[in-house]
């Protein structure tokens, strides 16, 4: 698994500080970051791929500090966004999942290879020429999961993925989540999808209140909500 | 990206895009010249041939051509008021094989075509526009319209369920605030998905 | 388009107001239907283009729009796409005029943000979305019907109480979204420097 590291990082929007000095270093495959609403935790994940540069300490990615190497770093972070209707970005469902494959070198036909795979692993292949916005709200999440997945990164970050999705589909996307090879970092408020990770952040008021195993880290989430 | 399309396999669909789009040009230039209504009669009759040949249906033909007709109702008694009726009368024979011509071409070309056909002509200018960033702005507008249709009618689904007529402006914010909130997402997304350049 | 200086979310604002403007011609968004030149809400997200986005950015939503329904998708109100409306249709110079009236209205917003007083600013949205457009639209109806000039400018008079309610409304909403959303147009945001700070995150 990748080294991410967080070393001293803080932020503030403005005036407004939003996290404050977090050290992590992550490396367990399964990890889980937890939280209560505005608590910090989408701008700790987003800046594993750059797409927040923290106002002070760096974060790094396999020795990579992400805000010099952002788009090296890109390559090998997939990120999952909670609505995904914001993260299809082409009109149909294969053209979306080939966008993920473009100026990477490839030859039409090892973009249409697999692209094919990547829609067969997530039962989208019937729907490869519908346009993206027909699909159902579970299916259009399966459909940013495949387009990311698509060109094979080694971290895939997910700012809960299930939120939007009826129960099925969220158990769904779980299960995929949990099954990938892949290290996940996922950002949830449902408390089972993290059945099975190694390792549970616990984000208060932009501090790690507590960090460890998932049963000790939902206890100590709880006692924070009550 | 069907678009207007009628689907074919006639002479007309396969001319190349660049090269209808020339002899339209050329056929609207002309029928602009022509000065005998007898010349006219003549256009009619090409243009109802080349439909023909096309195998174009009635309906989606009338659909295009139409609403010109509805146009012609009024214009032309405003028109014979000031030049006579025969002056009227060609000027509206003109208009509809112009229009009827320009349908043509749109009927039997896709959009795809079309747009490569676009991108052909902004070739000589590749030194000051990306066709890349183009083609990604193409393909960006048509996945947000549905988006952008949805957002509008939820928001008038919104106004509905609180029972409030309300104004125009009530109805534009919301619309407009949503769409901005969205092309923030979709951007981040972008260079989520590896467009940072 | 000038690739290099359009940074991606320029892509994302400028592809979504195309966008909007083709949602406010599809069948079941508000339509007033007119004999000659049938008219919508598109004229209304043109000019919100303009007064949202600025010249550069607004000017290419309505020219991607403009694209795409000259390629052949029916975006125009009532279904209608193709060339036919860029060329002999009595409507074509109106299409021609929005390119130059969002492009007006942008940069006499950009002017006047931060503070975009109510009347300077209708008065620059009637200049952009109304006199310029019509400008276009008027002459090249006459000479499509073959009409003398003030007969076309009689005719487009019934559009004119709809297009002062949609310049009205436009400064409307540009107002509220500008306070809410500081820094949409840039050449505004040079003139505010301290809005800069707090925005690079996003
Ligand atoms: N672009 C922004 N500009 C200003 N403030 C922001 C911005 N994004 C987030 N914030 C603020 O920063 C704080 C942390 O936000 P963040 O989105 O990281 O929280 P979160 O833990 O993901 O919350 P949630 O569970 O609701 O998703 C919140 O108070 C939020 O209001
Ligand atoms: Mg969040």
């Amino acid at each position: 698994m990748t080294r991410i590291t967080f070393d001293g990082v803080s932020h503030s929007y403005g005036k407004r500080s939003v996290l404050r000095d977090i050290r992590l270093d992550l490396s367990e495959h399964r990890i889980g970051v937890v939280g209560a609403n505005g608590s910090g935790k989408s701008t700790l994940v987003r800046m594993i791929n750059g797409l927040i540069t923290p106002t002070s300490g760096t974060v790094s990615v396999d020795g990579l500090n992400v805000a010099r190497n952002a788009r090296e770093v890109r390559r090998q972070v997939g990120f999952i966004f909670t609505n995904p209707d914001n993260q299809i970005v082409m009109p149909t469902v294969q053209e979306d999942v080939a966008f993920t494959l473009r100026r990477r070198g490839l030859t039409r036909e090892q973009v249409a290879e697999r692209t094919a795979a990547a829609l067969d692993r997530f039962g989208l292949t019937a729907h490869a020429d519908h346009p993206a916005h027909r699909l159902s709200g579970g299916q259009k999440q399966l459909l940013a999961l495949a387009a990311v997945l698509v060109a094979e990164p080694k971290i895939v970050v997910a700012d809960e993925p299930t939120t939007l999705l009826d129960a099925r589909n969220a158990r769904r996307i779980t299960e995929l989540l949990q099954e990938m090879s892949q290290q996940v970092i996922v950002v949830t408020h449902q408390l089972e999808l993290l059945a099975g990770f190694d390792r549970v952040v616990v984000i208060d008021e932009g501090e790690v209140a507590f960090d460890g195993s998932p049963d000790a880290a939902l206890d100590s989430y709880r006692e924070l909500l009550a | 990206m069907i678009g207007l399309y009628h689907p074919g396999s006639s002479i007309i669909h396969r001319t190349p895009t660049l090269l209808k789009l020339l002899l339209l040009s050329v056929g609207v230039t002309v029928v602009g010249l022509l000065g005998q209504p007898w010349q006219l009669l003549v256009a009619l009759g090409a243009v109802f041939v080349l439909y023909v040949v096309a195998g174009i249906p009635p309906r989606p033909a009338w659909q295009q051509i139409g609403p010109i007709l509805w146009i012609l109702i009024i214009a032309v008694p405003l028109q014979a008021l000031f030049a006579g009726w025969t002056t009227a009368g060609m000027m509206a024979g003109r208009l509809v094989v112009a229009v009827a011509l320009a349908a043509l071409f749109t009927l039997t070309t896709t959009v795809t075509a079309v747009l490569e056909g676009f991108q052909a002509l902004l070739h000589p200018f590749r030194r000051w526009i990306d066709a890349d960033r183009v083609g990604l702005l193409v393909a960006l507008t048509l996945r947000c319209i549905p988006l952008v249709a949805e957002i509008v009618a939820e928001v008038l689904e919104a106004r509905r369920a609180r029972g409030t007529q309300g104004s125009l402006l009530a109805l534009a914010v919301p619309v407009v605030v949503r769409s901005l909130y969205a092309a923030d997402a979709i951007g981040e997304a972008l260079v989520a998905r590896g467009l940072d350049d | 388009m000038t690739a290099r200086t359009l940074t991606v979310r320029d892509l994302a604002q400028i592809a979504i107001f195309a966008a909007l403007i083709a949602a406010l011609g599809l069948p079941g968004a508000l339509t007033i239907g007119a004999v000659a030149v049938p008219i919508t809400f598109q004229t209304l997200g043109v000019m919100l283009a303009g007064a949202i986005l600025g010249a550069r950015k607004g000017f290419f939503a309505v020219l991607l729009f403009l694209v795409l329904t000259a390629a052949g998708l029916p975006l125009l109100s009532g279904g209608r796409g193709g060339l036919v409306w860029f060329t002999t249709s009595p409507s074509t110079g109106y299409l021609y005029g929005w390119l130059a009236g969002v492009a007006v209205i942008g940069y006499l917003t950009a002017v006047l943000l931060p503070r975009y007083p109510f009347w300077p600013a209708l008065a620059a949205t009637v200049l952009g979305g109304i006199v310029v457009v019509y400008l276009f639209g008027v002459p090249v109806t006459a000479v499509n019907l073959g009409l003398p000039l003030w007969a076309a400018l009689v005719d487009s008079a019934k559009f004119l109480p709809g297009d002062v309610a949609k310049a009205v409304v436009t400064v409307l909403v540009a107002r509220q979204v500008h306070k809410a959303y500081p820094g949409l147009i840039p050449g505004a945001l040079r003139r505010k420097p301290s809005m800069t700070a707090g925005h690079a995150g996003r």
